[in-house]
């Protein structure tokens, strides 16, 4: 039922970095059809812990797969970049000092954060010699970049987000683990986003059919003077760079300003690669994963290393 | 013979909380926790409206710490157990433990009716404090008895000591909350227990029906000081079960008393069903937005019916406050 997109097979690129996938489950397999889509980037191998759906997935789209988990990758000498898109616990305990040990970049999208918390659109660009960044969460992921907007112009004491997502595109993964996300997304609110005090909700919605993911961010901001016209503005330009890796991004209220208060309210509809457009999360953290790790990719090429 | 025992949980420093905008402050927490452990309320529960952590621009800022509330009210309890509310997704187990020092000993984790499973780690780690834990499932009239009960049966396995039903709505007739509560005590072995809103005049009533189908729990607060037109009346339903002949080892005067000395006087309006509390129950909107959606629609000149009715044909489910803005923007924009 999923295409193939033509290209994964006539495209012969020598110069893309190979890269894995440790856990194949729905984001796993979202990630692998985002990667072969990239022209950076080649699936190298698609690793779980046991014979699943997803591994069956990958083996039919022609990927090499293995049940051995992140021993199968750290064996592997072409992989320079792996997706680890299994649990916070396992990321800490198994597979993040595996992927240190093995000399394999670690592009981590549990929200473990052994590395530096990463939303390509604010701060990629100094992120690109580490060897393990963390993607926050999907809904940090959606709200930081506006928070960063508006903190660069205005100042934010507090940031303030509310990530409401389809009970469907929630996998238990995120359901066992609500604290990690609301915990994760609040420290880089003001870790990234560059608020003093950050503060994360998330709701869950089991409505049919099932809702776009929206976030809703509210700031209060230091300077209020500045107004709402160059706050605007700051937000619109980073919505735009959004959308070149998050197509399906939009502000869906536009910003407006009560007092020292700013308010708006982003969509995210997802790019349908493999799970329904309605789960915007998984489409928005898994494109800043790719496209995080096509800069290090990018890098990598440069320094005349590669596959 | 012996009378069956029925235990009253107040809830009028945490739902309430709604009703006054969470303005509690500590000499209040203090008069009214201590009030209830005197008249023998056997479970008082103390936090912001919308559990731990809920103190935000979203569901409103609380005007005092609700960790300083818990201490005010937890140094007047003698034999009530101080309960908090935990919405996973706003409070963390890190509050709960909080909450555990300054005197909690009980939680009431709740969800959204279908998603029992994001109160695992909750519960499970409210055990592990020595903590009772309650598993609260919302908005009991957006799934089936039968869903329901598969949802309670889960919150049992992770360790719950009892499962409560919420119509958070306030939508509920007796006959639906009779079959609800009786799917949920045909599924589990632990106790039920029922929190009833008064949107629809139905608040005494459903309780009534929920405690003839077996709950053995029954939410209550002070005035019926609560969310949306209030929960069921604590004094009139500890008045109410003494007369059918349940044992609720409250004292119907003293309640009186209190709601009358202590409650009364803080409440910021009355606490009747009017228009929008009434649509709230009809439309199935969760309670405590309707304060956010009297300001909102004040604000951009509309009516909070239409917002009302919006967000019940948009499902909206407990937390969703911020939703409130996003309806009254895309109504005014469509107008």
């Amino acid at each position: 039922m999923f295409l193939v997109p033509f290209f994964q097979k006539v495209v012969v690129n020598l110069s893309k970095i190979k890269v894995a996938v440790i856990g194949p489950g729905n984001i796993g397999s979202d990630l692998m059809y985002k990667i072969f889509r990239s022209p950076y980037l080649e699936m190298g191998l698609m690793a779980g812990i046991q014979e699943s759906e997803g591994i069956r997935r990958a083996k039919s789209h022609g990927v090499d797969t293995s049940v051995e988990g992140v021993k199968a990758v750290a064996a592997r000498k072409d992989i320079k970049i792996a997706f680890d898109a299994t649990s916070a616990a396992a990321h800490l305990k198994f597979n993040g000092p595996a992927l240190r040990e093995a000399g394999i970049v670690a592009v981590d999208l549990t929200p473990a954060a052994l590395g530096p918390y990463c939303v390509p659109s604010v701060n990629l660009d100094r992120l690109q010699n580490e060897t393990n960044i963390n993607m926050v969460t999907c809904g940090g992921q959606a709200t930081i970049p506006i928070v960063h907007a508006i903190e660069r112009v205005a100042g934010a004491a507090y940031a303030e987000i509310v990530a409401c997502i389809s009970s469907r595109s929630a996998g238990p993964g995120t359901r066992a683990n609500m604290d990690e996300f609301t915990e994760t997304t609040s420290m880089a609110l003001e870790a990234v986003g560059g608020a003093d005090k950050g503060k994360a909700i998330i709701v869950l919605n089991p409505a049919e059919p099932p809702l776009m993911m929206t976030n809703t961010v509210i700031v209060r901001v230091k300077d209020p003077a500045v107004g709402i016209g160059a706050i605007t503005a700051s937000i619109e330009e980073i919505a735009a760079e959004l959308k070149a890796y998050v197509p399906g991004y939009r502000l869906r209220v536009p910003p407006t300003m009560d007092g020292d208060r700013v308010t708006t309210i982003v969509q995210v509809e997802g790019q349908g690669d493999f799970l329904p457009a309605y789960s915007g999360n998984l489409d928005i953290i898994n494109a800043a994963a790719v496209a995080a790790a096509e800069k290090i990719a990018q890098r990598m090429l440069e320094k005349g290393g590669g596959a | 013979m012996e009378k069956r025992k029925i235990t009253l949980v107040d809830t009028t420093l945490r739902d309430g909380s709604h009703a006054v905008k969470h303005s509690f402050t500590a000499e209040q927490a203090t008069a009214i926790a201590g009030g209830l452990d005197r008249c023998g309320v056997s479970m008082i529960e103390l936090s912001h409206g919308d559990g731990l952590g809920g103190s935000s621009y979203t569901y409103g800022f609380s005007k005092v710490d609700e960790f300083d509330l818990l201490r005010a009210a937890a140094a007047e309890i003698r034999q009530a157990k101080l309960t908090v509310l935990l919405l996973p997704g706003i409070g963390t187990i890190e509050d709960l433990k909080r909450a555990c020092e300054c005197g909690a000993r009980a939680v009431r984790v709740a969800t959204h009716v279908t998603e029992a499973d994001v109160s695992a780690q909750h519960i499970a780690a409210a055990r592990d404090m020595g903590m009772m834990a309650v598993g609260f499932l919302m908005m009991a009239h957006m799934a089936t008895p039968e869903v329901i009960a598969g949802e309670a049966a889960k919150m049992e396995s992770y360790g719950a000591n009892y499962i409560n039903l919420a119509d958070s709505a306030g939508y509920l007739l007796p006959q639906d909350v009779r079959a609800r509560i009786e799917a949920v005590r045909a599924a589990v072995k632990i106790p039920v227990g029922f929190h009833a809103h008064n949107n629809l005049g139905l608040a005494m009533a459903n309780s009534l029906a929920a405690v003839e189908a077996g709950a053995d729990y029954v939410d209550g607060t002070l005035r019926g000081l609560g969310a949306g037109a209030g929960n069921t009346q604590m004094e009139v339903l500890a008045g109410v079960l003494g007369r059918d002949g349940y044992d609720t080892g409250a004292d119907f005067y003293s309640l009186m008393d209190l709601a009358e000395k202590v409650v009364e006087p803080l409440m910021k309006r009355p606490q009747v069903i009017d228009n929008g509390s009434m649509m709230l129950g009809y439309a199935g909107v969760y309670s405590s937005f309707l304060l956010h959606v009297y300001d909102a629609a004040e604000k951009h000149g509309l009516e909070p019916r239409d917002i009302l009715v919006e967000l019940g044909r948009r499902k909206m489910v407990g937390g969703q406050e911020d939703m409130i803005l996003d309806v009254a923007y895309q109504l005014k924009t469509k107008g």
